[in-house]
């Protein structure tokens, strides 16, 4: 589905990712891990098409697509989902017109009709219940005045509404308690499926008890230094990264 | 009557106009406002045009625009269209009374002055000042400062027609009345109507002006209005400018407002090529609400110049003033907001907020607030922005499947919101809504006749 070969990227002349291979196939779930600052979000931002970040080297193609030949709405419309670290707020653009807007605009990229408002709250009505989100947040403007916790629980509200094949959660459980961890993960579970991916990056193995990665990667100074399954993260849990880093030249 | 266009300057060119044609200016008038006119005519020989050395008018040559050849309009002109046949569906659950004046006069001949319900009375300033001199004579020119302006008193010396709107004492008129300035003519025209609205005490009203052009020529304007609001009457004046690109408005507002009385005034400026719009607001006794709002969607070469000042004379009296705007392509503007409070005005709450969207590197803005506060105990605040649309914002939308050009337009939509929300008439601010949106998306016609492009498709 997802495959990245040796990709560089860097900011400003400043180089963040380092050469980053992965290999994501269909119905895995992959964790990212590593320290602050390792790149982390770069790679996230990198494969939504945040044009910030100047790639420089390698390849990335998404089911047959040479990936930095389509737009950021392009991605999105083919099933890529990034659910952002830090959730944007847009004053004055209503959640509901939102992500009708966004719905509907997917739809378009696929030749579907637009779906008709009474299809399109049913549809929001079922997801919130999915992932428990507060009636009145879909009345207010996107993320505006949220709290920490409901701006993550409305990444993966918009997740459930625009079901993608391959959703990239940057640290969705971070400042979640320990109900909305559950609920962010059964979100994330009921959307699996044989035909979708995810890509789960956090800091916590906690996380990982709900969502059962495949495999799980260590992010370091913008490389993978380390790859296993899922016991690697207990042992970083335990161990930190320190251990790893030895025997890397940095 | 026209003018030739030799090379005199053009202060000089229309005292003559205005000697040459005096019977005519003067004939229909009453000797009240003739006398007025004397003393107008007087000013304007003495201020002239303001330049830009004036510090008022630094972004704006005002002066230039008039040096045109335009025609004048010293008495109507007979033009025979059918009101509905433009309008029809322009503003379609607006239940309002729809008044038109074109080139600046009063379009209905037959029914210079109608009655409304409560002894209201709507109609010609023409017919008025000679119907009801007292009433006139009592407003006329008193707010509308002429000493300071040489525009004003432009407007004054040649002053013929225009809205005259009375409200009796305790009357509340509430069906909206929408006033349609038209322009249209084969030549390029000059019109400079004259309004005047009286609201006694605890009246109420709420007036919508449209400014149309409905030919392609090139049109100037320099109007004047002045508004009396009398002790704790409620007002609500709404512009809607959507002129065509080649037309140049100058328009001057004048408030005065007693004790207790609430203005809610709203300017919305969609096309026009050159738009200055001056609005002043004496706040005249205590508890008084005053509300001016302003939004501008600008592009091409359009230029925006919008002077705002409000006089807290008397204690305990608030103003709100928010102006936002978008300016496209090579699009200029100004915002000149001017908060004065006098000595004895305590208690004084005035605020101000002015942002702006530069969609190019092209696009210019000048704001400048300017507070003189001679009271001690106010509270005042004011806030300007120039900026670009939000980036993170329209990542994040564009993460989500919305294209750039529409994620584009739903930050400039949320952006003018704010202004929009303010609209108190509902089916006014929907269609305002509606207006902002088409023009947000370039669908609006630029040409001459907008509305009737958009009722027809
Ligand atoms: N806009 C930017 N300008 C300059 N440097 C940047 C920018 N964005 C990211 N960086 C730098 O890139 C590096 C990687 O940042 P990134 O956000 O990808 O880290 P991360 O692994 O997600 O960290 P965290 O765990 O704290 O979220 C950091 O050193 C960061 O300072
Ligand atoms: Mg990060």
């Amino acid at each position: 589905m997802l495959s990245i070969k040796n990709l560089h990227a860097n900011i400003e002349g400043k180089e963040i990712l380092k050469g980053i291979n992965l290999e994501v196939k269909e119905g895995e779930v992959h964790a990212i891990m590593g320290p602050n600052g390792s790149g982390k979000s770069t790679l996230a931002s990198v494969l939504a098409g945040r044009d910030m970040f100047t790639v420089t080297e390698g390849k990335v193609t998404y089911m047959g697509h040479n990936l930095f030949e389509l737009s950021p709405e392009e991605r999105a419309s083919e099933g890529i989902f990034l659910g952002f670290q830090y959730p944007i707020e847009i004053p004055g653009v209503s959640m509901v017109n939102f992500m009708k807007t966004a719905l509907n605009e997917q739809r378009k990229h696929k030749g579907l009709e637009p779906l008709s408002s009474s299809d399109f709250l049913k549809h929001m009505r079922e997801k919130k219940e999915l992932v428990e989100l507060d009636t009145n947040l879909t009345n207010r403007s996107v993320n505006e005045g949220f709290s920490g916790g409901e701006k993550k629980r409305n990444e993966i509200f918009q997740m459930a509404m625009l079901e993608p094949k391959l959703a990239i959660l940057d640290e969705t459980d971070s400042g979640l308690d320990i109900d909305a961890l559950r609920i962010v993960a059964n979100g994330v579970n009921k959307l699996k499926s044989p035909h979708n991916a995810s890509i789960v990056i956090t800091h916590y193995q906690r996380l990982l008890d709900y969502i059962i990665p495949d495999y799980v990667h260590v992010l370091y100074d913008g490389k993978i230094i380390r790859s296993g399954g899922k016991e690697l993260a207990f042992e970083l849990e335990e161990k930190g990264y320190d251990w790893l880093k030895k025997g890397i030249t940095v | 009557m026209s003018t030739e266009i030799v090379n005199t300057d053009i202060k000089i060119k229309l005292l003559d106009l205005f000697q040459e044609n005096l019977s005519v200016i003067k004939n229909d008038s009453p000797d009240y406002i003739n006398k007025i006119r004397e003393k107008a005519i007087e000013l304007f020989s003495k201020l002239g045009f303001p330049d830009k050395k004036n510090e008022n008018y630094k972004y704006t040559d005002v002066k230039k625009e008039f040096d045109n050849g335009y025609k004048t309009y010293l008495s109507p002109k007979n033009i025979k269209f059918e009101i509905k046949d433009i309008f029809s569906c322009d503003v379609p659950d607006l239940n309002t009374k729809v008044i038109l004046l074109l080139n600046g006069w009063f379009y209905d001949r037959e029914n210079l002055l109608q009655e409304l319900p409560g002894g209201a009375i709507i109609g010609s300033l023409q017919k008025a000042m000679e119907v009801y001199p007292e009433l006139v004579e009592r407003h006329f020119a008193k707010y509308a400062d002429m000493e300071k302006e040489g525009l004003v008193a432009l407007n004054t010396a040649f002053v013929k027609d225009g809205i005259f709107l009375y409200v009796p004492k305790g009357v509340v008129i509430e069906k909206p009345i929408q006033v349609i300035n038209v322009l249209m003519d084969e030549e390029e025209g000059f019109t400079s109507h004259r309004n005047l609205y009286i609201l006694e005490e605890n009246s109420q009203a709420s007036v919508v002006v449209c400014d149309h052009t409905l030919s392609a020529v090139n049109f100037l304007t320099n109007s004047v209005a002045e508004f009396f609001v009398g002790q704790n009457a409620h007002f609500d004046y709404s512009r809607i400018q959507n002129e065509h690109n080649g037309s140049k408005q100058i328009s001057h507002l004048f408030f005065h407002q007693e004790k207790d009385s609430k203005v809610t005034n709203n300017t919305i400026s969609l096309h026009g090529g050159v738009i200055r719009n001056n609005i002043s607001v004496l706040l005249n006794g205590e508890g008084c609400e005053n509300n001016t709002y302003g939004l501008y969607l600008t592009d091409k070469g359009q230029h925006i110049d919008n002077y705002i000042f409000i006089d807290h004379a008397k204690p305990n009296c608030i103003s709100n003033q928010l102006f936002k705007g978008v300016l496209d392509d090579f699009a200029t503007g100004a915002f000149n907001g001017k908060i004065l409070v006098r000595k004895d005005a305590q208690k004084t709450q005035a605020y101000q907020a002015n942002n702006n969207i530069l969609l190019t590197d092209d696009a210019d803005i000048k704001t400048r607030p300017q507070l003189e506060i001679y009271a001690d105990d106010v509270k005042c605040s004011h806030g300007a922005t120039v900026g670009q649309l939000d980036e993170n914002a329209m990542f994040y939308m564009r993460a989500r499947g919305i294209p750039k050009k529409e994620a584009k337009l739903l930050l400039m939509y949320a952006f003018a919101h704010e202004v929009i929300q303010k609209i108190k008439v509902p089916a006014l601010k929907d269609r305002i809504n509606d207006l902002v949106e088409k023009r947000l998306r370039g669908e609006l016609s630029r040409c001459n006749s907008c509305q009737m492009h958009c009722c027809n498709t």
